[in-house]
């Protein structure tokens, strides 16, 4: 047992009380959270800063609002439901069209307006929020995710999230949905998390929770090997989210729009370690880099050019992917 | 974001804690054990006499220093008499008065000791003896005796025991027996050997004392020999030459005077009588407190109410039980509903028992999610959900309270205590978890959750661990150290070893 701790240890692996009390309690001040936990106030602040993110349709705020949905997505077929303070994708609805009277979510399914106004009251009363508290609930943009990931996704949006630690982003990956996550893009239900080259855009082998997986669980197509594009646009945004938000250790989730090309969905203050696993790289082991060598005053530019240099991919040393599966198995 | 701040500050928490629990224990004995109990010996002497006709005068001397023995508590018993205690050259003494009595009196003294070893002969170094007065012959008799005696010993412990074997064999003995003839015959060994001691220029003096039965009945005063060789105080038994303190041997008064004198009446009569109890360790080490004006008493969960007390008893083991909790989830890293609801649902644990306690448990939370399942289908606001959900568990278990009246299943009837808003809350967060996360994950919290409170009970019931906690509540001072401590605890999760496995390089093993 102690092997593994210290053979994590040794491999820079990042724990949860680690970056906790180290990363989050440090660079992220208390009073900057509803900046990124309300993710109206996200958009808001990306927009005046001109960071790409899906053009905002309308808002409900009040039980009374729900009523005005038809009103505020009249010349929208497709648009997105998202309560404001949702955490983990929980919450929201995708409509991708209308057929007579009901909407048709994403993954083909039916809903009348019963249902809809329903879930917009549960959202407005808090049922996704974290502790509880009122929400509202954004109607915005769909996001019509470029034909890329076809291959290696299932229904929804597949997203790709990036740490960015104090400006420099760190490591990246891909989310994407499978049948076991019902379309979501996210690791708890059962999404694929591909690790990304930080220097290349090139996507690495997946996992599906700590399993490693070659090709896609429903499409059955390769993962890796994946060149996105705009992945230097992708860098230089997440780095500028740093000045956004100001806080120094965050998690910030982009989805490629087909005709928009990269657009920033949310950002998140508590991001996951299971993006260590995507990529088989340890996290301390970037940040450590990032302490000792790093001039944090640098602009963006410079910022992302560190990154790219500095992580290419492997940053020490990866195992081989049979030596994974053995060890997972 | 300091460490050294955190360590410094848990440091001097903790030893505060420590400190605070090792003076109460220590010091004032307060029982590290539940149930603990001290002896404790009522001793009794009651003073009998018949009245002359004028002004009555008894004197009664009362312990005082009582080398390994502490006083509890002492009360005096006389019906009308005019009562003072004072300081006495032999130690303390009570005395009663009256102007006028009738008929047979008896006055009582009632005293409760209990050993302490920490209780010394405490009074200073007596000065040199006078020589006693004696005639020329029992002099020269007395100088040839301690010469002799002398010669025979090597300090004063040896000299007296050699004393007091002359003294025994007084018929071998010339010097002594020309000594015994001169007058001094009613003299007894202790007696004499005082008498021989002065003349060596020894402080000696005679304690009186009796034996703490665990027999209850009236006890025979007995007589040591105390010699004080210039350190410190020397016990001899006259008879027996052994040296030392008897076991269990109280001494009750000191000097050459019987225990009680009377003026102005006569047929005096003592009777001293001892009598065993076992008394609760608290009490004691209360009462030592007040004593020796300690303040730790007055400011312990002790002074509350008892029924307040009660409830604290309890209270007071929740720092515990979230102690349990911080360690679990941040150390070993199992997942539970809401922070500290297995704290809650430990503590009803303690009235169902954990069998009765998991199987109620899992009823009311199964039951209770197949109705939010249901609920869910009606698509009702948040807050009238969550209101019924609440009304429905108290529903069930009202309902389960009833049929194991019927079913004469005792532990159903506890289930009374069961948190229902914390259940209710429970079923909201599970069935939301189920549906989002899927049954996998909601059934894995909703079991760590009940692992954990499980973990919580067990440790929050150990007897000696409450006792501990409620008896020297400083020690929760150790639980604030600790959670400092772990707050800055950024090492790996046990579970996340295993979580992280296909990181860990294949050289180390896994």
């Amino acid at each position: 047992m102690f092997g593994r701790y210290g053979g994590l240890s040794e491999e820079g692996v990042l724990g949860l009380n680690k970056r906790n009390g180290d990363y989050i309690l440090r660079f992220n001040p208390r009073r900057l959270y509803p900046l990124v936990d309300d993710k109206l106030k996200t958009k808001r602040l990306a927009l005046a800063a001109g960071i790409a993110v899906p053009q905002l349709y309308g808002v409900i705020e009040t039980q009374h609002d729900i009523r005005r949905l038809p009103e505020i997505v009249k010349d929208h077929p497709e648009f997105a439901l998202k309560p404001a303070h949702g955490s983990a994708g929980d919450g929201i609805v995708v409509i991708s069209g209308r057929s007579s009277q009901r909407y048709r979510t994403i993954s083909g399914t039916l809903l009348d307006d019963d249902f809809l106004y329903h879930h917009l009251s549960n959202a407005i009363n808090g049922q996704f929020s974290l502790g509880g508290v009122q929400d509202v609930v954004i109607v915005e943009y769909m996001v019509r995710f470029s034909p890329l990931f076809e291959r290696i996704s299932y229904l929804g949006v597949p997203d790709i999230r990036v740490i960015v630690y104090r400006g420099f982003p760190i490591m990246s990956m891909v989310r994407l949905p499978t049948r076991a996550s019902h379309g979501k893009a996210n690791l708890h239900q059962g999404a694929v998390g591909a690790g990304i080259d930080l220097a290349s855009g090139v996507t690495l082998d997946g996992v599906v929770g700590t399993q490693v997986v070659t090709h896609h669980p429903d499409t059955t197509h390769a993962i890796s090997g994946l060149k996105i594009p705009d992945w230097d646009v992708i860098l230089d945004i997440s780095a500028r989210c740093y000045e956004l938000t100001g806080m120094g250790y965050i998690g910030v989730d982009i989805v490629l729009d087909r005709d928009l090309g990269p657009l920033v969905l949310e950002l998140n203050a508590r991001p996951g370690l299971a993006i260590q696993i995507a990529n088989r790289q340890g996290l301390l082991r970037r940040l450590k880099i990032c302490d000792a060598r790093a001039n944090f005053e640098a602009p963006v530019a410079e910022r992302v050019a560190f990154a790219q240099q500095e992580f290419r991919h492997p940053v020490g040393p990866v195992l081989a992917t049979e030596a994974v599966v053995a060890s997972v198995a | 974001m300091n460490n050294r701040h955190i360590y410094v500050l848990s440091a001097v928490l903790a030893l505060i804690g420590l400190a605070l629990f090792a003076y109460k224990s220590q010091v004032l004995g307060f029982p590290l054990q539940p149930q603990e109990q001290t002896r404790v010996w009522t001793i009794e002497a009651a003073v009998r006499f018949d009245p002359g006709p004028a002004a009555v005068k008894a004197t009664l001397r009362i312990p005082n220093l009582t080398p390994g023995f502490s006083i509890l508590d002492e009360n005096f018993i006389s019906r009308g008499f005019g009562h003072a205690t004072r300081s006495a050259p032999a130690g303390r003494e009570s005395q009663w008065t009256l102007r006028e009595a009738r008929g047979p009196q008896t006055l009582y003294y009632r005293a409760q000791v209990y050993r302490d070893a920490s209780r010394m002969a405490e009074d200073t170094t007596p000065p040199f003896p006078e020589q006693p007065e004696l005639d020329e012959p029992s002099r020269i008799a007395m100088e040839g005796l301690i010469a002799e005696v002398r010669r025979q010993s090597a300090d004063v412990a040896s000299f007296t025991t050699e004393l007091l074997r002359h003294i025994n064999h007084a018929e071998r003995d010339p010097y002594v027996s020309l000594f015994m003839s001169r007058g001094s015959a009613q003299a007894n060994a202790a007696e004499l050997a005082t008498i021989f001691l002065a003349g060596a220029q020894i402080p000696a003096r005679i304690a009186h004392g009796i034996q703490l039965r665990s027999v209850p009945g009236p006890v025979q005063a007995q007589q040591l020999l105390e010699v004080h060789d210039g350190v410190e105080w020397l016990y001899f038994d006259p008879e027996t030459l052994e040296q030392g303190l008897p076991p269990d041997f109280l001494i009750w008064w000191r000097g050459d005077e019987p225990v009680a004198s009377l003026e102005g009446g006569s047929n005096l009569d003592v009777t001293l009588a001892v009598q065993q109890n076992l008394l609760d360790s608290i009490v004691v080490a209360e009462r030592r407190a007040e004593l020796t004006g300690s303040h730790a008493m007055d400011f312990s969960l002790f002074a509350l109410p008892i029924a307040t007390q009660a409830v604290y008893a309890v209270l007071m083991m929740i720092p515990v039980g979230a102690l349990v909790i911080m360690l679990l989830r941040n150390f070993i890293g199992v997942k539970t509903f809401g922070t500290f609801m297995p704290v809650l649902v430990a503590l009803a644990f303690r009235e169902t028992r954990l069998l009765w306690g998991i199987v109620l448990f899992a009823i009311i939370v199964s039951l209770g999610l197949l109705i939010r399942f249901y609920l869910e289908k009606l698509r009702l606001l948040l807050v009238p959900r969550l209101t019924t959900v609440l009304t429905v568990v108290v529903l069930l278990m009202a309902g389960i309270s009833v049929l194991s009246q019927k079913l004469e299943l005792q532990p159903g009837l506890s289930i009374a205590l069961f948190p229902m808003v914390i259940l209710a809350m429970t079923i909201e967060r599970m069935s939301i978890v189920w549906e989002e996360r899927g049954a996998t994950e909601a059934l894995q919290e909703g079991i760590g959750s009940l692992l954990v409170a499980a973990v919580a009970y067990v440790i929050m019931g150990l007897a000696w661990l409450e006792h501990l906690i409620f008896v020297f509540p400083e020690l929760l001072l150790l639980v604030i150290a600790m959670s400092l401590l772990a707050g800055r605890y950024t090492g790996y999760r046990l579970l996340e070893l295993r979580r992280f496995k296909a990181l860990i390089p294949s050289r180390s093993g896994s």
